[in-house]
């Protein structure tokens, strides 16, 4: 590539089919004969909140006045059985992220950093670790089809339950840990050989389908006391039906991750090819909301792709309750930080371009158990970053929503949104700028 | 009055004709003493005695629906009917005792304690087990033990087909036919320490019209324990 890029000439014609990156695919498969497994989510472009804007307000809205006028950011969830729902103070959670894939400092930062904003944060593959424990104030617990490490412990600990159906990385996919990062701690954690490839399954071991999701939750508040509210996490694929079942089988919140959502380790063919934009997925879910009723009753929490205060307030005008981060946390925390720069170079990646977590040999500490470098970071100096980012996301929505003359993020709605591109206004179903067009919706006969 | 001693002693009952599930459970979380439990007309209702986190003896007079005893800690619960799916599910220690047969995925991911069905199992027997024990006096269906990580399976009768398909370290044995092994479940040799341990669990699920010496073991081939292009068949 070098070469290329040094003695570039305007007769070297790149091919749009067979670019530099399919055939480098294509000479890595023929090499290794193996496919290729990575971390992060997906890298193709597709629609997107940046595909939308907000109108604001000028005549016929008034806006409220930034800083001096209240612009609430509140949010309950799950108040429809739990007697303990849970309050966050920002609608910014922090996704599930296994002990496992991710080192224990790093565990501790998001708790930390999530906790210094009053919002939760979530366990992962792997089980609960005393770290986040410790340092989270709100902790949702994952209840995974592998079950490694599930505690009915930790479960009585937790301050929720979420059933992880599925993520948006790899809807219909099982999880994987590869034998690099499966250490004394991890292996013990989950009851399995050290050093093992280990792969998870893709479904839960004592129910399928919907009525028995049903009886399972119905479980899960039994051993529970009806106290925390429970979860239900699906990655975007047949939205509209998913959050439909999910809610007749009793769910408080639907966790909602669209394909572009983050993962530790998962087929690159997956990640890429699988599942549809959260943008696509948080009509389809509203709309099973509303006709069910349920709209605010169960909330939406919505991931894939947030990067900021925009991305947030979009997804909330859009009718989510809330949204959770992965990626955008961990590089919070410091992944691909310039500084390691050097060394992501020395492992055949560049600051910026790092993907490799499956691999274990993070240069900033976090996707990685290694102790020597899980030991670089410092999870208060972590959970600080962290929580300076969450409270700059939620300045950033408020200050578009108090544009649009919102006292609270949730007044956010679809009507203060246009779209940019065609796609855009099809699939978030808000009209194209400066029409009122949105393709695909056609009034009923 | 009855002295303390006298109320541990007594045996509470519940009538789930009358008492919700929920009442029974939540009585059973409250008392952290433990003490003896007698639940009648269970009815095959659901999440019946779960979470159970004392040493408790509850005796179950008839037919459960899912997830009786599921994430049992400490108690015995002695089920005199037959268990839905899931029975015992999560397990952390005690005893789990059907007398009757199980539906599916008896025992799932079961991280300790004794888990015996007098009866059959149904499939998935022992699915993703992680340390507990499970005796079948009857047989087991299809996909026994699938991806079982840790602990034993014991099953006095047959097999169906895929036994221990992408087994990890769980010990299987099985005294009858075996309709077929799953990936990388292969036969291995019965040594003293396996028959020994067969005979150990047997005693303890008090079945005691087998003998030990009967039993064939099942492991992992560890062919699958690292990704390798080869072996792509098995994936
Ligand atoms: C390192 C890493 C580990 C993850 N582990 C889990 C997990 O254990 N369970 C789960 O449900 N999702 C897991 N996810 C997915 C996240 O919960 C979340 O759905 C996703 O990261 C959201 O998309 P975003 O990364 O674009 O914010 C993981 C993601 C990452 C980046």
């Amino acid at each position: 590539m070098a070469a290329v890029s040094n003695g570039w000439h305007p007769g070297l014609r790149e091919s749009a089919t067979f670019d530099r990156g399919a055939i480098a695919e294509i000479q890595r498969a023929a090499r290794e004969g193996m496919y290729d497994i990575r971390g992060f989510g997906a890298k193709r472009p597709v629609p997107h909140f940046d595909d939308l804007l907000f109108l604001g307000a000028s005549v016929s809205r008034y806006p409220l006045e930034g800083y001096r006028e209240r612009c609430g950011t509140d949010v309950l969830i799950g108040a429809r059985h739990a007697r303990e729902p849970v309050k966050l103070d920002i609608p910014i959670t922090i996704a599930g992220m296994s002990f496992g894939a991710l080192s224990g400092p790093a565990k501790e930062a998001l708790g930390r950093g999530a906790t210094e904003v009053g919002t939760s944060t979530t366990t992962g593959d792997g089980g609960m670790t005393a770290e986040e424990r410790e340092h989270s104030r709100e902790l949702v617990y994952q209840l995974l089809p592998s079950r490694y490490g599930m505690n009915p412990d930790d479960l009585r600990r937790a301050d929720a339950i979420e059933v992880v159906v599925g993520q948006g990385a790899k809807p219909g996919g099982g999880g994987m840990l590869l034998g690099q990062k499966i250490s004394d701690r991890v292996a013990e954690m989950r009851d399995l050989p050290i050093g093992i490839d280990q792969r998870s399954a893709c479904r839960h071991p004592d129910w399928t389908g919907p009525d028995d999701l049903e009886i399972k939750i119905e479980e899960l508040r039994e051993i529970t006391d009806w106290r925390i509210p429970i979860y239900v996490k699906v990655g975007a694929s047949r939205t509209y039906y998913d959050v439909a079942l999910a809610v007749k089988a009793g769910a408080d919140a639907i966790v909602l991750d669209g394909m572009q959502g983050g993962t530790a380790a998962t087929q690159d063919v997956f990640i890429e090819h699988v599942g549809i934009p959260i943008l696509a997925a948080i009509p389809q879910a509203v709309e099973s909301l509303v006709e069910l009723g349920m709209h605010r009753e169960v909330q939406l929490i919505v991931s894939g792709g947030i990067r900021s205060g925009a991305d947030v307030a979009k997804a909330l005008a859009l009718g989510a309750d809330a949204v959770s981060i992965g990626t955008a946390a961990l590089i919070a925390l410091g992944d691909n930080a310039p500084e390691h720069d050097a060394e992501y170079r020395a492992i055949g990646s560049a600051a910026g371009y790092y993907d490799d977590y499956q691999a274990g040999r993070d240069p900033a500490g976090i996707s990685t158990q290694e102790p020597d470098l899980a030991a670089r970071l410092d999870p208060v100096e972590g959970g600080r970053r962290l929580a300076n980012y969450l409270r700059t996301m939620t300045l950033e929505a408020q200050t578009l929503a108090r544009a649009c003359g919102k006292s609270h993020l949730h007044n956010l709605e679809p009507e203060d949104l246009v779209a940019l591109t065609i796609e855009a206004a099809a699939m978030a179903r808000v009209p194209l700028a400066g029409t009122t067009w949105i393709p695909g919706l056609v009034a009923s006969p | 009055m009855a002295t303390p001693e006298v109320i541990r002693e007594a045996v509470r009952s519940f009538d789930l004709a009358v008492d919700s599930v929920r009442e029974l459970n939540q009585a059973l979380h409250r008392d952290l003493d433990g003490g003896r439990v007698v639940v009648r007309n269970p009815g095959g209702g659901h999440a019946v005695a779960v979470g159970l986190d004392a040493p408790f003896e509850v005796e179950i007079e008839g037919h459960v629906g899912y997830y009786c005893a599921g994430m049992n800690k400490l108690a015995t619960v002695r089920v005199r009917g037959n268990c839905g799916v899931g029975v015992a599910e999560n397990m952390m220690s005690g005893v789990v005792v059907v007398e009757g047969s199980a539906s599916q995925s008896a025992g799932a991911s079961a991280r300790g304690g004794l888990l015996v069905i007098h009866g059959d199992a149904s499939a998935r027997c022992g699915i993703s087990l992680k340390g507990a024990d499970i005796v079948v006096r009857g047989s087991i269906g299809h996909m026994g033990a699938f991806m079982a990580q840790k602990g034993a399976l014991v099953v006095c009768g047959d097999a169906g087909e895929s036994l221990g398909d992408s087994l990890y370290e769980a010990r299987l044995y099985v005294r009858g036919s075996v309709a077929g092994l799953g990936a990388d479940c292969v036969e291995k040799e019965m040594r003293r320490e396996h028959a020994e341990q067969v005979r150990e669990l047997l005693a303890r699920a008090e079945v005691d019209d087998v003998d030990a010496s009967e039993f064939r073991r099942y492991g992992s081939a560890r062919r699958l324990y690292n990704f390798h292009v080869d072996n792509l068949g098995s994936y």
